[in-house]
C-alpha cells in the first residue's frame, strides 16, 4: 500500500513547525511517531499535500518530574512511559496503561502526543488522562494555551487542538500507588474494547472510560456513588460501578454491540477500582 | 519530488534520492536490495518487517525511509559475523524455530531487540516480547526454545 505523494518538512523548532502549520493550513499534517498517520496513509484515508515531522525536534521528548506534577514532552514514547522510573514511582497508571498499546515495536515508535492528538476512540490513553486530570500545552501563532484533559476531548478523532496548534506536553500529577487500568481488548487489533482507568485519592475517585463511546469520557456517575467513601464494600463499588455508561451512546460494530461495550465498561470499571484500592 | 536520505543499513553507508512516501521497507527490499525484510500484513501488525533502527525494533512497514535519515539500520542480513549465525539464528536452527519461514526475520530481529533488553526472559517475557510479531503456521513453542536457547547460548555476539 504506497500512501499519496507529499512533500516532506522536517522543522527543528516548534515554532518552525508552527508557521508551516499556519503557511499550509489544513494541506498539511504532522508526524510524530506515525502509528496513526502512516496506517491512515496508506489507506489514503488521509492524503495530506504537506507532511511536517516533527520526529526531530530535540526538546520535545522528556519525561521531568516537577514537584506535584511530572511533565511529559509530547513526542515521549509509550515505551519512554513505561520504562520511566519517575513515573513509576510517582504517578503509576500512565506506564501501566502504556504497557497496554500495541506491542514491542508499535511502543518503540507511537508517541503519547501522537496518539492523544489523534484520539482514536479506543485508544488507551485517553481513559488515564482523563482519570488524573492532566494538563495538556498546546503551541501555536498566539502563544501557549493550558487545556484541561476534561476539555480536550471533543469527539470522534477530535480534539481541542486548532488545525495551527501543536500539542506539546502533558502533564499529570503525582498520584498515590492506588490507580489501575483494566481493559478488554479486540484480540485482533489490541485496541480496547472498553478500557477503564482509576485514581483514587484523598480527593475521592476518577474514572476514565476509553474504546466504549465516541470518545473517552469520565465516569461521573461511578465518581459521584463512591463520594466519601475512603474504603467501600464491594457491594458499594458494583452499585458505583454499574454507572460506569451513564449517559453515553455506546458504539457498535461486529466486535461488540453497544449493550456489550457497556456491560464491559461496567465490569472493568469495577475490576479497575478493586484492584487500585488492592494497592493501597 | 524526490529527496536525498543517507543512512547506515548493516553498517555500510547509503545514501540515495526517494520520494518522501517510500516506506523504509520498500527502500530496504526495493533500493538496496535487501529482501530478506518481508512485508506481510503491511499494517503494523504481523511483524514480518520488523527492523532495527538505532538498536531499538520497529515495524518498516509503517515508517518512511526518510524518517530514518542519519540511523542505524540492521536488518536480517547483517546479524550474522564472518559466516557465522547470530546465536538468535542459531537458536531458530536447532530449535526448528520456523516452518514455513515467512515470519521467521521478523521473529529473529524482535528477537535480538528482546535479549538486547532483557538478558535471560522467562518463557512468558519472550512470549510478551514477540507479541507484535505473528507465525500464521502457529510454530510459537518452537520460537520461544529458539531464543530461550539464544539467551542461554554463551556464544558472544554483536546483537
Amino acid at each position: 500500500m504506497y500512501p499519496a505523494a507529499f512533500d516532506y518538512k522536517r522543522p527543528a523548532t516548534v515554532d518552525e513547525a508552527v508557521a508551516l502549520l499556519v503557511r499550509h493550513g489544513d494541506d498539511a499534517k504532522l508526524l510524530a511517531g506515525g502509528h496513526s498517520l502512516i496506517p491512515a496513509m496508506k489507506l489514503r484515508l488521509a492524503q495530506p499535500k504537506v507532511v511536517v515531522d516533527i520526529g526531530r525536534i530535540t526538546n520535545l521528548s522528556y519525561i521531568r518530574d516537577t514537584g506535584g506534577t511530572i511533565a511529559i514532552g509530547a513526542m515521549t514514547t509509550h515505551h519512554e512511559i513505561d520504562a520511566s522510573k519517575v513515573l513509576h514511582d510517582r504517578s503509576p497508571l500512565l506506564p501501566e496503561t502504556a504497557r497496554h498499546i500495541g506491542d514491542t515495536q508499535v511502543r518503540n515508535k507511537g508517541t503519547i502526543g501522537g496518539s492523544l492528538a489523534h484520539a482514536d476512540p479506543a485508544a488507551d490513553y485517553p481513559a488515564a488522562i482523563l482519570a488524573l486530570d492532566a494538563e495538556i500545552d498546546l503551541v501555536g501563532p498566539r502563544g501557549r494555551r493550558t487545556v484541561k484533559a476534561g476539555a480536550f476531548f471533543i469527539d470522534l478523532l477530535q480534539t481541542a487542538i486548532a488545525p495551527d496548534e501543536i500539542l506539546t506536553e502533558i502533564r499529570v500529577p503525582a498520584t498515590a500507588r492506588t490507580t489501575a487500568y483494566v481493559k478488554t481488548e479486540q484480540k485482533a487489533s489490541g485496541f480496547a474494547l472498553a478500557g477503564a482507568a482509576v485514581v483514587i485519592g484523598a480527593d475521592g475517585v476518577r474514572v476514565g472510560i476509553t474504546g466504549v463511546a465516541a470518545k473517552a469520557y469520565r465516569a461521573t456517575g461511578v465518581e459521584q456513588a463512591l463520594a466519601g467513601q475512603r474504603t467501600p464494600t464491594a457491594e458499594a463499588i458494583a452499585r458505583a460501578a454499574a454507572h460506569a455508561a451513564d449517559g453515553v451512546q455506546p458504539l457498535g460494530d461486529i466486535h461488540a454491540s453497544p449493550a456489550f461495550r457497556a456491560h464491559l465498561a461496567q465490569v472493568n470499571t469495577r475490576r479497575a477500582i478493586e484492584r487500585a484500592l488492592s494497592r493501597a | 519530488m524526490p529527496i536525498p536520505v543517507r543512512l547506515r543499513v548493516n553498517n555500510a553507508p547509503r545514501q540515495h534520492d526517494i520520494e518522501p512516501r517510500l516506506l523504509l521497507v520498500h527502500y530496504l527490499r526495493d533500493v538496496c536490495g535487501l529482501t530478506g525484510t518481508h512485508v506481510g500484513c503491511d499494517t503494523s501488525i504481523c511483524g514480518a518487517c520488523t527492523v532495527l533502527v538505532d538498536g531499538k525494533a520497529v515495524k518498516s512497514c509503517t515508517m518512511f525511509a526518510i524518517q530514518a535519515d542519519g540511523s542505524d539500520v540492521t536488518t536480517i542480513e547483517g546479524i550474522a559475523t564472518n559466516g557465522h549465525l547470530h546465536r538468535v539464528q542459531q537458536g531458530f536452527w536447532d530449535c526448528h524455530g520456523l516452518q514455513c519461514g515467512f515470519c521467521t526475520p521478523g521473529m529473529i530481529m524482535a528477537s535480538v531487540h528482546l535479549l538486547a533488553g532483557n538478558a535471560s526472559p522467562s518463557r512468558a517475557e519472550i512470549a510478551d516480547g514477540l507479541r507484535g510479531n505473528l507465525c500464521r503456521c502457529t510454530g510459537y513453542s518452537h520460537i520461544i526454545d529458539a531464543v530461550a536457547q539464544a539467551a542461554n547460548s554463551t556464544e558472544v555476539t554483536h546483537g
